[in-house]
């Protein structure tokens, strides 16, 4: 069966464009926030959707996304709602893949083959699991595609050719590249080396590479044409979250995705 | 001094360690783990460490027959000694004042041989902050310590130690703001400027090879302690007893005796007690999962989100524990016990008052389990503990605890 996410990727590809991959933090601002920004990310042409689980102990995350996990879990987030969130998601019309991407502590409370199957039974489509390296993988990648879900290793810059070689072995959907050594959060600009290192990566596997962490403006998705297929932008995305009256939240959402997909025109 | 339990190639003490960490920093362990192995094994690098031992900490660190405590705890025999002898590993007299130095030194030293010049920390109590400023102070490192806001509020004095040797404090104000927040952000600065720095970790915790290699450092602390035993008593101790947060200083006590008669016991800290809700035992009251890059015993919700550990000790206060010694729980090689913040409070009065030594707040909690083992011995039992740090650090306060104004 061929990947919902792989294709959703390649058919932006067909279409000239560097897909769009957006992440929002499960519960945020409030527990029954997701579904409505998520149909906001549709409506600008997200290409598939990334469902930030929160984990009380992100060390792979910057003060943003921190910042509203936190907020999340005391709204009651949690890894036992997760399969009746992606459910609400799917029952408002979002039809995009989406993607779970958390920590591997709330896998384990919840139990490794139970949370693939349910997630996968709710309507996900993936699975990134932030601090799970390939050495460690093998049961969580091999539970994914039982459950028929992609799982999508991360790698970084730091990453020698043996160990991205070990981890697109495990890889389905498409390959997750972490732009910088850092943790997530909004930059400047892309690191000048980030070419190397897709590169790198492309020497081994055909599947989709999407590049994260410090994406956060057009000029910055543009930069990746021609040399990786999708941007994956996250914090930025929270900041219009955090920053918007809760009326105006999903459309003010909307029209930063609609610059960044290249629908709309920057106004500033 | 070789080491008797190894982990196995993945960073394993059967189910427990391991390496869960983002992907950018699996080839900075795997570089650390080879340094680390390479130099272990190099003469010239021993010969610098045990010299920095002896010279700068001071080592060795005396075995001390605490005769009073174990006349206290025990009675009298009919010619007038105690029936039960209780001997008092002093790591609190090594420079600094806790056992951290003996980590922060060999990791200096191995930071140097990579070529690292920029040292981070995290720190709970203040005690590793102050021993790792002050070994980059003596090697000429730059030192940056993370520590948790509360803990910058409870150990103000450590604080000022660490300007004062010249290291730059980073207040933490994530989370509960306490040790396990302090080492959220030493790893997140780990993960942006992997390519210059060595996160100096303090304990036997985190991703592989940190648990070995700390124990590894710490080992000094037992391979002194039964080599110094033999001479006093000219036989090993019946029971081994040390307090447990992270586990370093219990750790390093217990794995030179691993494979000898001698009895484990880690004292955590059960904050109000362990079915309060307010602790710091994931040994006794948590499960295992996955916290700071290892698979071990922590204190979690059923969710997975970790819990915040509570402990008058604020070198106890981490809702982890390093995988050895979830390893050293399961297989029943140790037994784990815990002592209350108010049991801890008995044992600091009890040393200080039979002995004339003030224990940090850390090894009071072993000395408060002596209190319920002790008596339950037959005659001619040794029971050899680790006294991990002195207790000028916690003045402010145990005296708060126990009610007395401070001016």
């Amino acid at each position: 069966m061929t990947s919902r996410v792989r294709a959703a990727i390649e058919q932006a590809n067909a279409e000239g464009r560097v897909a769009f991959v957006a992440y929002l933090v499960a519960g945020y601002p409030e527990p029954d926030a997701t579904p409505a920004l998520a149909k906001a990310l549709v409506e600008a042409g997200t290409d598939v959707i990334e469902l930030g689980l929160p984990f009380s102990d992100p060390l792979a995350d910057g003060a943003t996304i921190q910042r509203a996990s936190t907020q999340a879990l005391q709204g009651g987030m949690s890894v036992q709602r997760c399969p009746g969130l992606i459910r609400e998601i799917r029952s408002a019309g979002v039809v995009i893949p989406l993607i779970v991407m958390t920590y591997y502590n709330p896998i384990l409370a919840y139990g490794q083959d139970g949370f693939v199957k349910d997630v996968a039974k709710a309507g996900a489509d993936g699975l990134i699991a932030v601090d799970v390296p390939p050495e460690e993988a093998h049961e969580l990648s091999e539970g994914c595609q039982g459950a028929g879900l992609d799982y999508v290793p991360l790698l970084a810059p730091t990453s020698t050719d043996e160990r991205v070689a070990l981890a697109v072995r495990q890889a389905s959907g498409f390959v997750y590249c972490v732009s910088v050594a850092g943790v997530t959060g909004a930059r400047e600009a892309l690191p000048e080396e980030l070419g190397t290192f897709l590169d790198r990566v492309r020497r081994q596997t055909d599947l989709p590479l999407a590049v994260g962490f410090g994406i956060s403006r057009r000029e910055h998705v543009e930069s990746l044409s021609g040399r990786a297929d999708a941007a994956i932008v996250g914090s930025a995305i929270v900041e219009v979250i955090e920053a918007a009256p809760r009326d105006e939240r999903e459309e003010r959402l909307q029209a930063y995705v609609e610059v960044l997909t290249g629908r709309r025109q920057a106004s500033d | 001094m070789t080491a008797i339990v190894r982990p196995d190639e993945r960073g394993r003490f059967g189910d427990f360690g391991g390496r869960f960490v983002p992907e950018t920093l699996m080839t900075a362990l795997g570089e650390l783990e080879q340094a680390f192995e390479e130099a272990w094994h190099d003469d010239a690098f021993r010969a610098e460490l045990d010299a920095l031992l002896k010279n700068f900490v001071g080592r060795p660190t005396a075995l001390y027959f605490a005769e009073n405590l174990s006349k206290r705890l025990s009675g009298e025999a009919a010619d007038g000694s105690a029936k039960v002898r209780i001997y008092l590993k002093r790591e609190d007299l090594a420079h600094t004042g806790a056992h951290k130095i003996n980590n922060a030194v060999a990791q200096g030293l191995l930071a140097r041989r990579l070529g690292k010049r920029r040292i981070i920390a995290e720190t709970g109590a203040g005690q590793h902050g102050v021993a790792t400023a002050t070994v980059c102070a003596m090697f000429g490192q730059e030192c940056i310590v993370y520590m948790g806001a509360e803990d910058v509020q409870r150990q103000a004095l450590n604080v000022f130690r660490m300007k004062l040797l010249g290291a730059e404090v980073r207040v933490v104000e994530s989370g509960s703001q306490t040790l396990k927040d302090a080492i959220n952000e030493a790893i997140r600065d780990w993960v942006t400027n992997v390519e210059t720095t060595h996160y100096l970790l303090g304990s036997a915790v985190g991703p592989h090879p940190y648990p070995l290699m700390v124990r590894e450092f710490q080992s000094v602390i037992g391979n002194e302690a039964r080599e110094q035993m033999l001479e006093a008593e000219g036989r090993l101790p019946d029971y081994a007893v040390a307090c447990v947060g992270g586990g370093s200083n219990a750790i390093g006590l217990f794995h030179p005796f691993y494979e000898d008669d001698v009895s484990f016991i880690g004292v955590e800290a059960a904050g109000e007690g362990l079915d309060s809700g307010r602790t710091a035992a994931p040994l006794s009251a948590g499960s295992p999962g996955v916290l700071h890059g290892a698979y071990s015993y922590l204190l979690q919700d059923e969710g997975g989100q970790i819990e915040e550990a509570h402990s008058i000790s604020a070198g106890l206060d981490y809702p982890g524990v390093g995988p050895e010694h979830s390893f050293y729980k399961v297989s029943e090689r140790a037994e784990y016990v815990a002592a209350t913040d108010n049991e801890a409070l008995e044992g600091f009065k009890l040393l200080s008052e039979t002995e004339g030594i003030i224990p940090a707040l850390e090894p009071a909690h072993a000395i408060a389990h002596l209190s319920k083992l002790v008596p339950t011995l037959p005659d001619d039992s040794i029971v050899l503990v680790g006294l991990s740090g002195r207790g000028d650090k916690d003045m402010d306060a145990a005296a708060k605890a126990l009610g007395v104004h401070l001016t």
